[in-house]
């Protein structure tokens, strides 16, 4: 039973990383808050990595508002090319 | 009842299509450029193939399922492409240590992280520097989790992996992230 608890810090931070996305599932939730009762490094790795996840956020915020158009330019010749296309 | 079969009319696709074809490479590709290309080869291969056109889907949805196996020729491209970027590693991978952190790289505390405000264009610069410094697939993956917000399942389906190559991308991708932030920004 307690070998199945025991992760590696690899293995902590991993799961550390899918729960930013909230995506860790609720046994690797416990795995992880037991592994943070001996591990300093990785409590300060989750703390870190909530910060960098609001920094992904305002980028990820920052990009979805922008839609990317072709321009003008570009689409005549890509009109011109589609009408010499010969098959 | 009967429907209408739809028939191709390529005078019109780029009017209709092309900022939306571009729009969805774009997100995928991170690359005007590239985007652009694999556009254009969009619509030759529909030019090409148009034949085969059944009209059982829109227009769209058959430029959009070309575009999509343009774009997972592309993904395997880079992977298959020698002399990528290189994944630092931030964990020993066998021995006694196995999976603890390499010393170098274990995480130091940020000292002025509360003086560097979130809201700053030069921080946004060095975070575009540092994806841009991991390798192809690792940047692509991140940006489609984490920019675009795509479900995993939706990434795996698209770059053809499984749910456990995507964290372990994901992890590697941040933890790399981190370290370049903390030696470039918060800590600088």
């Amino acid at each position: 039973m307690f070998k199945k608890l025991h992760i590696t810090c690899n293995e902590a931070t991993t799961i550390c990383d899918k729960s930013q996305y909230k995506e860790a599932s609720f046994f690797e939730k416990i795995k992880l808050n037991l592994h943070f009762l001996g591990c300093k490094i990785c409590r300060l790795y989750t703390n870190q990595n909530k910060r960098m996840s609001d920094l992904f956020k305002a980028k990820s915020l920052a990009c979805k508002g922008k839609i990317n158009h072709l321009s003008e330019i570009d689409k005549e010749v890509l009109k011109k090319q589609i009408k010499e296309f010969k098959v | 009842m009967l429907q209408e079969k739809i028939t191709l009319n390529p005078n019109k696709w780029i009017d209709n299509y092309a900022d939306y074809l571009f729009n969805y490479a774009v997100v995928r590709v991170n690359d005007g450029d590239l985007a652009k290309d694999l556009v254009q080869e969009t619509f030759f291969a529909g030019l090409k193939s148009g034949k085969n056109f059944q009209g059982k889907a829109s227009e769209r949805t058959w430029l959009i399922s070309i575009l999509k196996r343009k774009v997972i020729d592309h993904y395997r491209k880079i992977n298959s492409k020698k002399g990528q970027a290189e994944v630092r590693m931030s964990f020993y991978d066998d021995g006694e240590n196995e999976g603890s952190w390499i010393e170098e790289r274990v995480p130091q505390s940020w000292d002025n992280a509360s003086e560097k405000a979130i809201e700053n264009q030069e921080l946004k610069t060095q975070l575009d520097i540092c994806i841009d410094n991991l390798p192809e697939k690792y940047a692509l993956v991140f940006r489609m989790k984490t920019i675009q917000e795509f479900e995993t399942e939706e990434i795996c389906k698209e770059l053809g992996i499984t749910s456990s190559n995507l964290w372990v991308i994901i992890h590697r991708a941040r933890t790399q992230l981190r370290k370049c932030m903390e030696d470039n920004w918060f800590n600088n």
